[in-house]
Parts: structure tokens; sequence; C-alpha cells
């Protein structure tokens, strides 16, 4: 399912958060968001899985407004994983997996076999089938990304939204999950810190800087050292992976602190 | 062509004590800790109406309450005898069920809603603003005029106005966040235990001092049926209202983005969690005082027993307080008979050292944002 953002605003007291921003995923396709800090891709993202209402713009998932659309036929389409993942309380594995599957359930509904079906299924999708009992408290960073990936997968979703999926992972399972991601076919928007990851596994990146998007387009075209020395105030060159010649970024040590807009 | 670095296998995950290094679940199965709970309520009732200071025999106390039940016949030399046994013990008994059962829900959807494992039902203010009321009842004699239902009634009304206040004062345009509700409710619950305690300190008659005082730590003493179907009606609404939104609690557990990327608009559900739990604290505080702990205690001895799935905690829960407030309320009663204890002196008792193992036990992340 296509998802497109139309002239998106934020604004509150008066700051503008978010600009006009206007981008859109195509159908199965990775696309990633790109910037520095506080240049407002977490508040973008949120107005699209609904934790914002935006001050204007739209966010059409296939086609309809989202914003119009029920909560639950809302999240029957898109999934996400926000920053927040803070539990306070020793749910299991199976029980967070399983919260994915309320959008397809009554309040009341017991766990239907295709429930469980597809619980299972997305757990063993991420590999982490022999955690379903295991406390989620009791996880590590790559296992705790894993079966939160695998509760957006049991939701049964079109798009799947992740905000910096990879932080505080180890370089192994920052590939893993965006593997995982990719794997899932689903149309993912992401926002990624690493420009690297982004430039590996990106369809298409868009690049946001004082709440605007700066640039659009393919990795190798949007990533310039213009770019990344205006927008992240970095000295950057850029190489060709020695096995795949997919894009890659070097990067300069500062000699003085650039200055940053 | 060398694999590229993607395509390595990923190590088996390590398994890792890292977190918060939370005990694996141990669990009780469901339907074994339901049926017994469930054998266990009347079997406390039986035993709240034959245990006390009198010395009735379980025959006379059996025969008693199937007379009660059946509104069979009692001869006229037992009158006395049947009036405490059904009248005060088993009155008694029953609003200690409903009390024990209404705090222990709220806690749940209380520590839910806040997101904090530290909250119970008397975290939001309400409580100390009802306290307010009834002292001004039991000290000032206000509301004479409604007689046996002056002291329930200031204490219902005034929680309202407590929860109207605290409401009004941690809403923000974003709506209730767990933080400023924690924040309000606590400094709220100084101010009104300050107004309390002046009317304490200011009270004339060292009789009705020591009442507000009994009120303040909690108590049954005043049980009898007339306040039983108020209290068990919102207690019984409440208790429906979070069993229909048990697993839009566990979402909002989770956080209010993800909440809100499941399906379910946390500030809506927040707003409807104040409501319900100001109305049930309000009613039970009403007939009871605030008795401390329990709210605070049962969720998490629940939660120990059949993990956090709200769905299960929430049929546990009440049960589960419902049995323990009967039988600490018996030992209130026999503990220093005739005397009595403030029930909730020995909620404390219980509740404390056991609130400490369990923070030794598990180590707790506060703030809950």
């Amino acid at each position: 399912m296509r998802i497109d953002i139309d002239a998106l605003t934020v604004e509150t007291a008066g700051a503008r958060l978010v600009d006009e921003v206007t981008l859109g995923a195509g159908e199965g396709q990775l696309v990633g968001l790109v910037g520095p800090n506080g240049s407002g891709k977490s508040t973008l993202l949120r107005c699209v899985y609904r934790a914002l209402r935006p001050s204007s713009g739209t966010v059409r998932i296939g086609g309809d407004d989202f914003h119009a659309l029920s909560t639950r036929e809302g999240a029957r389409r898109l999934a996400a994983l926000p920053q927040d993942a803070v539990v306070e309380f020793d749910f299991t594995v199976a029980e967070i997996v399983a919260m994915g599957r309320m959008p397809h359930q009554g309040p009341m509904a017991r766990a239907t076999d295709e429930d469980r079906d597809r619980c299972t299924e997305a757990l063993d999708g991420v590999g982490a089938a022999h955690l379903a009992e295991r406390g989620f408290l009791t996880l590590s960073g790559g296992e705790r990304q894993r079966v939160l990936i695998a509760r957006a997968l049991a939701q049964q979703p079109r798009v799947l939204v992740l905000d910096e999926p990879t932080n505080h992972l180890d370089i192994a399972h920052q590939l893993e999950i965006l593997a995982l991601v990719r794997g899932s076919g689903l149309t993912v928007l992401t926002a990624l810190h690493d420009l690297n990851l982004a430039a590996l596994h990106c369809d298409l990146i868009h690049v946001i800087d004082g709440g605007r998007i700066v640039a659009s387009g393919a990795p190798y075209d949007v990533l310039t050292t213009e770019l990344l020395a205006e927008v992240f105030g970095v000295r950057a060159h850029r190489v060709a992976h020695p096995e795949t010649g997919a894009l890659q970024l070097l990067f300069d040590l500062p000699r003085a602190r650039p200055a940053t807009p | 062509m060398a694999t590229s670095v993607d395509r390595i296998p990923a190590k088996p995950a390590r398994p890792s004590r890292a977190g918060t290094g939370s005990p694996p679940p141990r669990r009780i199965p469901l339907p074994i800790l339901l049926a017994g709970l469930c054998l266990a309520l009347p079997v406390s009732l039986v035993c709240g109406a034959g245990l006390g200071a009198s010395g009735l025999s379980w025959a006379e106390v059996l025969r008693y309450l199937w007379a009660g039940l059946t509104g069979g016949a009692i001869g006229p030399d037992e009158v006395s005898a049947y009036t405490i046994v059904w009248e005060l013990r088993l009155s008694r008994a029953v609003l200690a069920a409903i009390v024990g059962a209404g705090l222990s829900a709220i806690g749940v959807a209380v520590q839910a809603m806040v997101r904090n494992a530290l909250a119970d039902p008397f975290v939001l203010g309400i409580s100390s603003g009802a306290a307010v009321g009834a002292n001004a009842v039991l000290i000032f004699g206000a509301l004479g005029a409604l007689g046996i239902w002056a002291l329930s009634t200031a204490a219902f009304v005034s929680a309202l106005l407590a929860m109207l206040l605290v409401y009004a004062v941690a809403r923000t345009e974003r709506g209730l966040t767990p933080l400023r509700l924690v924040l309000t409710g606590t400094a709220m619950y100084y101010g009104f235990s300050a107004v309390t305690t002046f009317m304490v300190f200011a009270a004339e008659r060292g009789e009705a001092a020591r009442s507000a005082m009994m009120w303040l730590l909690g108590s049954l003493s005043g049980a009898n049926w007339a306040s039983v179907p108020i209290a068990a009606g919102a207690v019984l609404a409440g208790l429906a209202h979070l069993g229909w939104s048990a697993q839009r609690l566990n979402a909002l557990a989770m956080g209010d983005e993800t909440a809100a990327a499941l399906g379910v608009d946390p500030g809506r559900l927040r707003k409807e969690l104040f409501l319900v739990s100001a109305a049930v604290t309000g009613a039970v505080v009403a007939v009871s005082g605030a008795i401390g702990f329990v709210g605070l205690m049962v969720p998490h001895a629940v939660r120990m027993l059949v993990g956090a799935d709200h769905r299960r905690v929430l049929l546990v829960a009440p049960l589960a307080g419902a049995v323990l407030l009967i039988w600490v309320d018996i030992l209130s009663r026999v503990v220093l008979a005739p005397a009595e204890l403030p029930v909730g002196v020995l909620t404390a008792v219980i509740g404390v050292p056991c609130f400490i193992l369990l923070m030794r036990r598990r180590s707790y992340s506060f703030g809950g944002i």
C-alpha cells in the first residue's frame, strides 16, 4: 500500500516543527528519513502513526485519509515501532506479540486460532520463537527490537513505520533488524541515524532539516558531499562498497567545530 | 563472490539478564487460581460472620446465616445473636469484600494509567479529598440533616470535587499525561491532608477526633447493609468497564505512542480510567475510609502469580483483594478484642514488609513516561 504525506505541518507553541512536508513511499519500498537531531523526523513519524495530530496537511495510506479512518481500521493498515518502548510491567514476549492482534479483535474476544497462528508466524519470522515465554524485561536490546517487530508483523499491516529501529544496537543487530524489515515485503518508512545503513538498505531517502524536506531521491543521488556538509555539517567522502559497489560514506574528523545552522 | 556482511548468519541470541533483572515468570495455572479464589470467597464470608468476640458456635452461625438468606424464622431469644451474625458481621464481611475488590482493581487500573508500578488508588488525591468531607461530618457535624447518610454522602461528594480539581490542574492540551497526573495527585494529597489534619486539630471533642483518625486509617466498623448496594454497584460497574478495557490497558502500559499505533486512543482511555477510578475510589472510601496498601500490594502480588497481562490480572485481583480484606478485617476485630484496630493499621503491618521485599527483589524505574 502506498503512503503519501502531503503538505504536513506541525506547530506547537508557535514553533514549526514540521513545515509543509510532502513525501511518498511506493508499494513495497523501503524509504528512509534522515536528518540531524531535532530536524523533525520523529514528529513527522508521530503524525504518520497518529500519536500526534498535524496542524495541517494529510497522510494518505492506500489513498485514504489516514486521520479520517477509525483507529482500528488504521491499525490494520499501519503498524509502528515508536521510540517509547519503556515497559514498566513484565509482560512475556508472547503477550507483547499478541497485542499486535488487537486491531483484529473485539475488546472481550478470546484469541482465535488465526490470532495464534499469526503470532507464531511473526515470532518465527524474526527468529524469536524460542523467546516466547521469556519476560520482555529480561531480553537484550536486539532481542527486544526483534520482538517489537514481531508484534508489528502480527498486526498484519500493509505499511510499517519505524522510528530509529537500530538505536542502541550493535552492528550485527542493526544489520539484522534492517534485513528483517526489508524481508517483510511491506511498504516501510523509517527514520535512520546511520547514513551508511540508509545508503545500503533504502530504495529512497528523504533528507529533513529544520522541519523541511531538503532532498529526496535514491541514496546515490541524495547523499552528496555538498548536502552532507550543509545539512549535517560534516565533510564526507563517497566511496563504493568494495564488493557490492553500493554507496558508502567516510567522514573526516572535525578540525574545528563546524558552524551548524 | 564473497558473502556480504548482512548475509552472515546472526549469532544465536545470547540470553541476557541485563534488563532490570526481574525474575522469569513463575505462574500458577489460571483456572486453578480462579477456582481456589471462588471457593475461598464464600468460605471467608462465612468465617467473617462466624469469628468474633461473642463466642457463638459454628452451628448457630450457620443456622442464622441460613435464616438470613432464606428469611426463615428464629426464636425470640436468639434475636441479639442473629443481629450480631447477620446484621453486624456478615454485612461487614460483604462490605470488606466489595472494598477489597474495588481497591485492588482500581490499583491495577491506576498503575497502568500512570504507567507507574508504585501508584495506588490514592495517588490521585481523591481519597484525601474524601477525607475532608468525611471529617467535616465527623468533627463539625456537617450535613446533619442527612442522618446516617451524611458521612458517606460528604465523602463521596468531596471525592468527586477533588477529582474535578485534580483533573482541571493535571489537564494539558495533550490530555492527561502520566507524570502530571501523579504530581498533581500527590500535591493535592498533601493539600487535602493538611486541611483534614487542621480539622482534627481544631476539633473540640476528643471522641470526634478519634473517629476521624479511625476513618483516615480506614475501618469497616461502620458497616451495615444500607451501605452495601451503592458501594457494590459502583465497584461492579467499575469492574465491568475495566474488564472490557483489559487489552487496551495492556497497550497503554506499553506507552502512549505504542498504544496509538495499536489503534488505542491513549488520551481517551486515560480519561475513562480517571473517571472510573475516581468514582469507584470515592464510593469505596465513602463507606470504609482510606484503607491503604490493598490497592498497591494486591496488584503486584497478582502480577507475580499470573503475569502482567491485564486480562488475567483483572480477573484475579478483585477476588484476591476481596478475600484478603475480609481476613484483614477479621483480624482487626479479634486481635485486640473487644477493642478494634483500624484496618489500615493491619494492611500497613502486612503491606510494608511485602512492599520492601518487592522493592528489593525487583528494581523499578520511577517516573514512567
